[in-house]
């Protein structure tokens, strides 16, 4: 039988590997893709509250992160590419042009 | 109401030629001229029916100008004999003096500034006398400062007369600090500034003695700086770096005077305070002896006259200071004629000359008789020479002083007397006859400058007889009324009555003789080219020439020592605390702050994100551990 406790592990490892890769990977693909891994274990946690509580808010909250997380996926890749047009690399150790 | 007419004119022209009139000189120096004789005419009526009522009613018109809880400050005109007499003064010798002017600065680039200035000046002389209470007469008395400020620096393009002008501001400054202070001791014993209700608190003994001398003397300060009594007398010679016209009008006749105007108007505070008219007394006898023995060390024919000014203003003050308030009223009154003519008379030898050094002058006489006719007179009047003006009112103030029984001030005036009589005939023989030392062909002045000589000649010569001793009411009784009843039984020391003391009259006679005989014989011989003092008493005629070094001391202790060394002080804690250590330390502690957190901006994304994290599980850890 699964519980909500095996819904918030998932969430929890899905979380984890997301942050250990966007605080040690340095392809900032890579790094785009673990934000991503954070995003979507937060959704599974809400998901899981969401029929846990029997209430819908979650839910609706769900489809809402979705939505917005598809609109800034396009907008960071946008963003991505023409950083790596025009500085011809994706290490972030390279992009530190914003420091004193 | 024309009272206030009297007051608003002046202003109003002098507003009118500062904005309006500036370009256009000849209108300028006519409706200045207009403002003052008109004034004089409002005045007119008020002296012509004096005579006939002495013991007349004061005329207060006044409003209320500030009146919040605990302090209500008037704006108001008090008539009586006293203002009256000084108001005739103040617009009889202001409109010859106007008249005058109008020759003596002919061609000047500042033409109208001047008679704005004069006009300027008028207004706030006016408002001194006009007024009811102490706020009010504070306050034309710092504009009658400015007005003399302007009218000193009136060359200010020569550095001399710009200093002097800062020296006259700031030396009154110093006097009318203690005025203002005793202004306010004055609030503080009675709650009210007016004039006749402070003359009822005293008389009904509301007042410790204790605080009246301390009233009195706080106030003395404010007419020590303004009379320019020792100490504060350094500003007044200077002054004469204005045009003449203004060393006449404001530096001798009406500005100075101010200081006595205010002593007689608060009268009924000295006769209150007998330890303060101590004081005044020797003040103003010191004066008149130290003046008199400075001006005799003079060779700038202003200088002379300015001199003698500070020794008359010393006369006056010391005659109220031993009570006799009529008699230093009558000798400023008679001083202003004589006075004013002395200096339009130098102004006119100066306008001939183009020199002030007596010793570039001499034997004028045949060139400008009718200047040296005037000046003979006035300098007749001036050392008080039997039936002259100023022989009535110097005599009133010797027996004032005698009858007080301080014989030793007495002994000063009439050494006064004497010095003052041997420097006025040198003045006269040096500039007038004896030898001739003028370069270029000096000429008689235009009427416009003669006729007012003229005219103050006249008063100068007759205008003593108003205190004449037989004549009832003769000067004296005006003021004495004027100084209402508390001056008869006022403290001790303080003699209302002045009869004609025969024995004190023939005294000062003999005395002047004697001093115009010495001068005459020793400056009128032939062949002198400068002054004999300086040969035969060096060491005496370098310490007057340079006024018992008073000055100088005050050059070097006061503004070398005191005044560069706080300078100093305040200058080292400005560097070093104020700039080094507060403004440059904060600047610095900031800067290295900065420099110390500029090294986490690395630029780093992960390195922030770091951060992020790393501060989240301290949160948690945290949380964990409280709940």
């Amino acid at each position: 039988m699964l519980t909500i406790s095996h819904y918030l592990i998932l969430s929890f490892i899905l979380f984890s590997i997301g942050v250990a890769g966007v605080l040690l990977r340095r392809n900032i693909i890579i790094v785009l893709m673990s934000l991503e891994l954070i995003f979507n274990s937060v959704n599974i946690s809400l998901a899981a509250f969401s029929y846990y509580l029997q209430s819908l808010n979650g839910t609706i909250f769900v489809v809402f992160n979705i939505t917005v997380a598809a609109a800034e996926v396009a907008i960071g890749l946008a963003i991505l590419v023409s950083v790596y047009r025009t500085r011809k690399t994706v290490n972030v150790e390279d992009l530190d042009e914003m420091r004193y | 109401m024309d009272i206030w007419a009297l007051l608003i004119i002046p202003l109003v022209v002098s507003v009118f030629i500062a904005l309006v009139a500036r370009k256009n000189e000849e209108l300028s120096s006519y409706v200045s001229i207009g403002a003052v004789i008109t004034g004089f005419f409002i005045v007119l009526p008020y002296v012509l029916k004096l005579p006939g009522d002495p013991n007349m009613h004061p005329i207060e018109q006044a409003f209320t100008w500030i009146d919040i809880p605990g302090l209500k400050v008037e704006m108001g005109t008090l008539i009586d004999p006293l203002s009256i007499i000084m108001l005739f003064i103040v617009t009889f010798v202001g409109s010859l003096i106007h008249i005058y002017s109008r020759g003596y600065m002919h061609g000047d680039p500042g033409y109208s500034r001047f008679f704005a200035c004069l006009s300027l000046f008028i207004f706030a002389m006016l408002g001194i006398v006009l007024s009811n209470n102490l706020i009010m007469i504070y306050i034309f008395w710092e504009l009658v400062g400015l007005a003399s400020y302007l009218l000193i620096g009136y060359y200010y393009e020569k550095p001399s007369a710009a200093d002097a002008a800062k020296k006259a501001f700031l030396v009154n400054r110093i006097g009318d600090f203690g005025f203002i202070l005793g202004i306010f001791v004055i609030f503080y014993a009675t709650g009210t500034f007016n004039f006749i209700e402070i003359e009822q608190h005293i008389a009904a003994g509301h007042v410790s003695s204790g605080t009246l001398t301390l009233a009195a003397l706080l106030i003395f300060c404010g007419a020590v700086g303004k009379s320019a009594q020792f100490p504060l007398h350094v500003w007044l010679p200077d002054a004469m770096e204005g045009p003449t016209p203004v060393s006449a009008l404001i530096h001798a006749a009406t500005m100075v005077a101010a200081g006595v105007y205010m002593l007689a108007r608060t009268s009924f505070l000295y006769a209150a305070a007998p330890d303060a008219m101590v004081v005044v007394a020797y003040i103003g006898g010191f004066t008149a002896l130290m003046a008199a023995l400075m001006a005799l060390g003079q060779k700038d024919i202003k200088r002379i006259i300015a001199f003698s000014t500070l020794s008359s203003l010393g006369y006056m003050v010391l005659a109220i200071g031993v009570g006799g308030t009529g008699a230093g009223m009558f000798y400023l009154a008679t001083h202003a004629f004589f006075k004013a003519l002395l200096f339009l008379g130098a102004g006119s030898v100066i306008h001939a000359c183009h020199s002030n050094d007596i010793w570039e002058m001499g034997r004028l006489y045949p060139k400008m008789k009718a200047t040296a006719v005037t000046f003979i007179l006035g300098s007749l009047a001036m050392v008080g020479m039997f039936p002259f003006s100023g022989f009535w009112s110097k005599d009133e103030i010797l027996s004032a002083t005698f009858e007080s029984g301080n014989y030793f001030l007495f002994a000063m005036g009439v050494l006064t007397a004497f010095i003052t009589a041997v420097f006025m005939s040198k003045l006269v023989a040096v500039t007038f006859f004896g030898e001739k030392k003028y370069h270029g062909h000096p000429h008689e002045s235009p009427y416009v400058m003669t006729v007012p000589l003229m005219i103050l000649a006249v008063f100068a010569v007759i205008a003593g007889f108003a205190g004449f001793p037989g004549l009832e009411p003769n000067f004296g009784s005006f003021i004495h009324t004027a100084a209402s009843g508390l001056l008869e039984h006022g403290g001790r020391g303080v003699h209302a009555e002045h009869r004609f003391n025969f024995m004190v009259a023939s005294l000062s006679t003999v005395v002047v003789l004697g001093g115009l005989v010495l001068g005459w014989t020793i400056y009128s011989r032939k062949g002198m080219k400068s002054d004999v003092m300086e040969e035969a008493l060096p060491f005496t005629y370098k310490l007057l020439e340079n006024r018992f070094y008073i000055d100088h001391i005050y050059d070097t202790y006061l503004v070398g020592w005191l005044y560069n060394g706080m300078a100093r002080i305040l200058n080292y804690i400005e560097v070093n605390i104020i700039i080094n250590f507060v403004i440059n330390g904060m600047a610095y502690f900031t800067r290295q702050t900065g420099k110390g957190l500029r090294l986490t901006t690395t630029g780093q994304l992960q390195n922030y994100a770091f951060v992020m994290v790393g501060g989240v599980l301290v949160l948690m850890i945290i949380f964990a551990a409280i709940f």
